[in-house]
């Protein structure tokens, strides 16, 4: 199992500050993405690095339903985004775009930036450490577009 | 056992007689909306990763253009034109600078009882009209649109029992910023906020969807106000029926009931950056301001418009304001015309802008500078939400805002 680098961020964190407004009408998410967190951390998108994962605090991902916002951010290579919470559209365009969600109550408060964490997306678990986290499984429907890589490839599959 | 109104108008859009909260069901969705936010990026998916692209019920469809209108740049321009291609080809109705979407769909298309998908947050809104307007992302609305279906989680309902008046001088806009100042941002994360009882009666459809249209801030799935011969007058009067006005069972269960008497709220702001940071005009230390904003799916309807006229009339905007007023919609737009209220508000020195999301949507009109402050009546406040990152923003009430354009100051 890779490890993956912590990027950290608090409680509260809105889609304006994962991809502001100004950017979501350009051509696709690649032309978006290097202006990620830009609000927070002007040189977020070119530290990011493939396989690095988000930690944040309570309401991840709240205000607007633009799916820009974790679009945005598997186009960086963000393999998860680890929360305490996250806001519903928010949770719910991660699993259409194939981005793993996973909610975990603990993990915050005793990892920071830059950590080393080691993520079973199949286990549902987290290992930071000696310590082993378990987090909140997904209901059956998400869990099955997830591991078909998003909702549109649950469509082009006939799933319905 | 009983159900809540958004649980029954689940149970008709999946077509059974009982659901009950944390269920989840396919739905058939009686309408789609989708905006120039994401619009664009739907119809690249549309046309380049669909094995069989196709539209289950182009009636069910309509794309509104309002966050961008007109276009600010060409790679703008751009993504208008292939929503404008895209609508023509498939012959999907398209509205192009007539309004911000949610005014849009309440005046033409929303009828009580609906399920609705909006691809934009603030489609909660439509619980004014006892609808179930909720928020998506493109790939959900692209779902839906190609097989005419979509999955819910069946959300627990909160209820919020109102009574009484709201004061002279205090709005729904005080109320809804107030509860969500007491519940929290999340405070409602993926649950229905109904609203019921005779002091949600007394609001005017306007009020109501005021109120429905924060629900989101609150994380809300929906925001419901109780239906009742208000509801049937508004949709009949604009030429549609008024069938299916659910109200709760009265064994209906809920995950909690608040009870707000209107006559106890107050005049307040949402100081930057956070919807739930609330606080009592009259406890604010003067704020001063370089520009004010009337308008937005919140609060840019003809009441607000006349708050301000009535409150600007012989009066000047101060010297060292912007005012920027964007009536909702053109028919909103148009009765101020009517009324007199833009005449009043171009006298005093206001901008008035075509009607569109504008300042509240922070890309097209009326962007602030850094370490600006701007008080508005749009729906958020979030960190750069109008402009540059260092910039503030303060939600308040139409009144609070056009005494702020007057004097310089957010102040009681």
């Amino acid at each position: 199992m890779s490890k993956s680098r912590v990027w950290k961020f608090h409680n509260d964190v809105d889609t304006d500050q994962i991809i502001a407004s100004q950017y979501l009408l350009l051509p696709n998410i690649d032309e978006m993405k290097g202006y990620t967190f830009e609000s927070l951390d002007p040189d977020f998108a070119k530290k990011a690095q493939a396989g690095d994962v988000i930690v944040a605090g309570e309401n991840f991902g709240c205000g607007s339903s633009r799916e820009q916002a974790p679009s945005v951010l598997k186009a960086l290579g963000i393999k998860a985004v680890v929360a305490k919470s996250f806001a519903r559209i928010f949770y719910r365009n991660a699993i259409n775009v194939g981005l793993p969600v996973i909610i975990c109550k603990d993990l915050y408060d005793d990892v920071n930036e830059l950590d080393e964490v080691e993520l079973d997306l199949l286990a549902g678990s987290i290992a930071f450490g000696e310590k082993e986290y378990t987090c909140t499984k997904l209901p059956e429907l998400m869990q099955t577009i997830l591991n078909t890589g998003g909702l549109i490839n649950y469509l082009n599959n006939g799933e319905v | 056992m009983g159900m809540t109104i958004g649980e029954k108008i689940i149970a008709r859009a999946a077509g059974v007689s009982e659901v009950k909260a944390g269920d989840i069901h396919t739905v058939t969705l009686d309408r789609l909306m989708s905006n120039d936010g994401t619009t664009h990026l739907t119809i690249d998916m549309y046309n380049n990763q669909l094995k069989n692209p196709k539209i289950a019920d182009k009636d069910k469809i309509v794309f509104i253009m309002d966050h961008n209108v007109p276009a600010e740049n060409p790679k703008t321009a751009q993504a208008h034109k292939k929503m404008r291609d895209f609508a023509k080809e498939n012959d999907i109705v398209l509205y192009e600078g007539k309004g911000v979407c949610h005014q849009i769909m309440v005046e033409d298309f929303v009828c009580p009882g609906e399920l609705i998908f909006g691809a934009d947050s603030h489609t909660c809104t439509y619980g004014a009209l006892g609808a179930f307007g909720t928020g998506v992302g493109c790939t959900d609305l692209l779902y839906a649109m190609v097989t005419g279906n979509s999955w819910v989680l069946v959300p627990e309902t909160i209820r919020f029992n109102l009574t009484g008046k709201l004061p002279e001088g205090v709005y729904p806009r005080d109320l809804i910023l107030t509860i969500i100042g007491d519940i929290g941002a999340n405070g409602a994360n993926y649950k229905i906020m109904e609203f019921a009882g005779e002091g949600a009666h007394n609001l005017s459809i306007n009020d109501r969807l005021v109120l429905c249209n924060l629900a989101v801030e609150a994380g809300a799935k929906t925001g419901i106000v109780e239906p009742d011969e208000k509801v049937v007058e508004y949709v009949e009067a604009h030429g549609r029926k008024a069938e299916n006005l659910f109200v709760s069972d009265e064994d209906a269960v809920f995950e909690k009931v608040y009870n707000y008497d209107l006559s106890q709220i107050k005049p307040v702001v949402a100081r930057p950056d956070f919807v739930d940071d609330v606080i009592p005009l009259e406890e604010l230390e003067p704020v001063k301001i370089d520009q004010a904003f009337l308008g937005s799916c919140n609060n840019g309807r003809i009441d607000e418009l006349r708050i301000a006229a009535k409150l600007l009339k012989g009066k000047k905007v101060c010297e060292d304001v912007r005012f920027i007023v964007a009536p909702a919609s053109n028919a909103v737009y148009l009765q101020a015309l009517e009324e007199g209220i833009i005449d009043i508000l171009m006298e005093a020195g206001a901008m008035v802008m075509n009607a569109n999301c504008s300042v509240c949507w922070g890309s097209c009109q009326g962007v602030i500078g850094e370490n600006e402050v701007l008080i508005s009546t749009g729906t958020r406040n979030f960190k750069g939400r109008a402009g540059h990152p260092s910039s503030k923003v303060y939600l308040g009430s139409a009144e609070t805002v056009t005494r702020a354009a007057i004097t310089g100051y957010i102040q009681a």
